[in-house]
């Protein structure tokens, strides 16, 4: 038997709490994406912008998908209006910071109006009233041309300055990016996995027992909808002063497609598992397409047949089953 | 609280399964709802706990009409329920549970209150409800309840699906319950834990309530309860 004074003469070595452990990892993988463009091609860099962008576009979508139980078919719609209300307000004088939080804002107000409609349904109601929000949204960019642009959408977007600098090449672009990227990662991560994010996987998991409970669920879900259309907001401005352009492809069925898509593939179990996803589906799409003639799209179709048969939970999962086993 | 029914009908659809039921339930007291399967107890349960609509009559709490109310309004108003089958989360752990029930914006028990009645629950406060045992998370849907201080519990048969030693548990804590002083509408199979700890009993036939009488009462008459409950003996 071990005695007391044995337990004591071999104290057990001390380790990281799990807080402190995924405060470490994201302070290094802040650090290492941070470094990413000193040893970057221009290109490359500009790839993985584009891949920031997309990611906390599928991250907010997560929210939704994984958290909440909510799967949308048109969340480019607070995607792209973000991008054009801070697209637009740069044009017009007020860019970086401000024109951000303009898209964020007007992206939150279109979600309030869409969400208090779309939260009342479910499952593949929810999914067609969301399918038509995006569907709409898309037909106003298309022809609400005094302010959208029309078809040719908005150019001449000028970049982002910080501090008077004017940020023009791909690496500080990049940093811009990876700034506000991590600051809308850590807020949807807040949101996911404290107090709230337990009401809402309770929702997720049974609206009735939490009504039962005395949870008002249909205005929690328009509040997590409104969060989610404000994060993806903060990505559509941040897609506004990366490409300098916003187009009506921006808001359009085939971006949100592609956002659920990357939330598949990374997987619904984690917060950081559809950037993943999305690295995976831009790499596949812009860089892997072009060399197969143009057939990314295929390529995509088959990736994400490879994934549902053989890692249904997505690719987040093997690191965290690795990680519990 | 005082609850009140008067001519209740509901049902699913076309199918009316209460038809006109009336129920009285003095505050305090704990009341064993008995019928063959298929009588409406559950649908009386669901339709108390707002989790069904109504087609008619009335429901009154304190005296107060809550007729046609929703579940969270009912909830918030100290109605709690214990559903048939548990239903916990299975992914969330024992405390998430009890965190959840009290952070509904109303009045509430503090979570410790509930480790004091359940000890239990406090030596698994960091379990998946999914990793517990069946009586284990049957104590948890009781603690769910009470942790969200209601003033009327309705049950709905807690002792599904348990070992025997178990419901032995879960009747020491209906016993709880009901010195708390809590309202109890118990709907149950087992005879032996509904009569056991409730001081009232009643009797459902085809969506009415037909009989109703204290409990040692009907404990002692055999012909009503063959007649009534097809109880064999």
């Amino acid at each position: 038997m071990t005695s007391l004074a044995q337990t004591r003469a071999a104290p057990a070595r001390p380790r990281l709490g799990v807080g402190a452990r995924t405060a470490t990892g994201i302070a290094a993988g802040t650090l290492l994406l941070a470094a990413a463009p000193l040893y970057l091609a221009p290109y490359a860099t500009t790839t993985l912008t584009r891949i920031l962008v997309f990611g906390l576009l599928a991250a907010s979508l997560n929210l939704l998908v994984g958290v909440v139980g909510l799967p949308s078919l048109g969340h480019a719609a607070f995607f792209g209006v973000g991008a054009y209300a801070a697209a637009w307000t740069a044009i017009h004088g007020l860019a970086g910071a401000g024109a951000l939080l303009v898209g964020v804002v007007v992206a939150a107000l279109v979600a309030l109006v869409a969400g208090a409609v779309a939260v009342r349904a479910s499952g593949v109601f929810f999914l067609m009233l969301t399918l038509a929000i995006g569907e709409l949204t898309q037909q106003a960019a298309d022809s609400w041309e005094s302010v959208t642009g029309g078809s040719n959408g908005l150019y001449g977007v000028p970049a982002p300055t910080l501090f008077g600098t004017v940020l023009d090449q791909p690496a500080t672009t990049y940093w811009y990016v990876l700034g506000f990227f991590v600051v809308g990662m850590l807020a949807l991560r807040l949101v996911s996995t404290s107090a709230p994010g337990v009401v809402l996987r309770g929702i997720r998991d049974s609206e009735d027992r939490m009504r039962a409970l005395g949870y008002r669920t249909t205005a929690i879900k328009l509040g997590a909808l409104v969060f989610a259309g404000a994060v993806a907001g903060l990505a559509g401005g941040l897609l506004a002063a990366q490409q300098r352009l916003v187009t009506p492809a921006d808001v359009g069925f085939e971006t949100s497609a592609l956002a659920l898509l990357a939330v598949v593939i990374g997987g619904t179990g984690s917060w950081w598992g559809p950037c993943l996803g999305a690295a995976l589906v831009i790499v596949v799409r812009d860089s892997l397409g072009a060399t197969l003639d143009g057939h990314g799209p295929l390529a995509l179709g088959l990736l994400f047949v490879l994934v549902v048969y053989l890692l249904p939970t997505g690719i987040a999962r093997i690191r965290l089953r690795r990680a519990a086993s | 609280m005082k609850l009140e029914v008067r001519e209740l009908s509901a049902g699913y659809g076309q199918g009316q399964v209460l038809h006109g039921l009336d129920l009285d339930l003095p505050a305090g007291q704990a009341l064993a709802l008995l019928g063959r399967n298929g009588v409406g107890k559950t649908t009386l349960v669901c339709t108390l706990a707002g989790l069904l609509r109504p087609t008619g009559g009335r429901v009154l709490l304190d005296g107060r009409d809550v007729t046609g109310w929703r579940p969270d309004r009912l909830a918030r108003a100290g109605v709690a329920l214990v559903p048939q089958g548990r239903r916990v989360w299975p992914a969330l752990t024992v405390h998430e549970h009890l965190a959840l029930a009290t952070r509904h914006g109303g009045r509430t028990w503090p979570t410790e209150r509930v480790y004091e009645v359940f000890p239990r629950l406090a030596q698994r406060r960091r379990h998946l409800a999914g990793q517990l045992s069946g009586g284990e998370q049957q104590m948890l849907v009781i603690g769910r309840a009470l942790a969200t201080d209601p003033r009327l519990i309705l049950m709905d048969e807690p002792s599904e699906g348990l070992a025997p030693i178990v419901v032995d548990q879960v009747a020491e804590a209906l016993r709880m319950v009901v010195r708390e002083g809590l309202t109890l509408l118990l709907v149950e199979h087992d005879l032996h834990l509904a009569l056991g700890v409730t001081e009232q009993a009643a009797v459902m036939v085809r969506g009415l309530i037909v009989h109703r009488c204290p409990t040692p009462q009907l404990r002692g008459d055999l012909p009503t309860m063959r007649r009534l409950l097809g109880v064999a003996g």
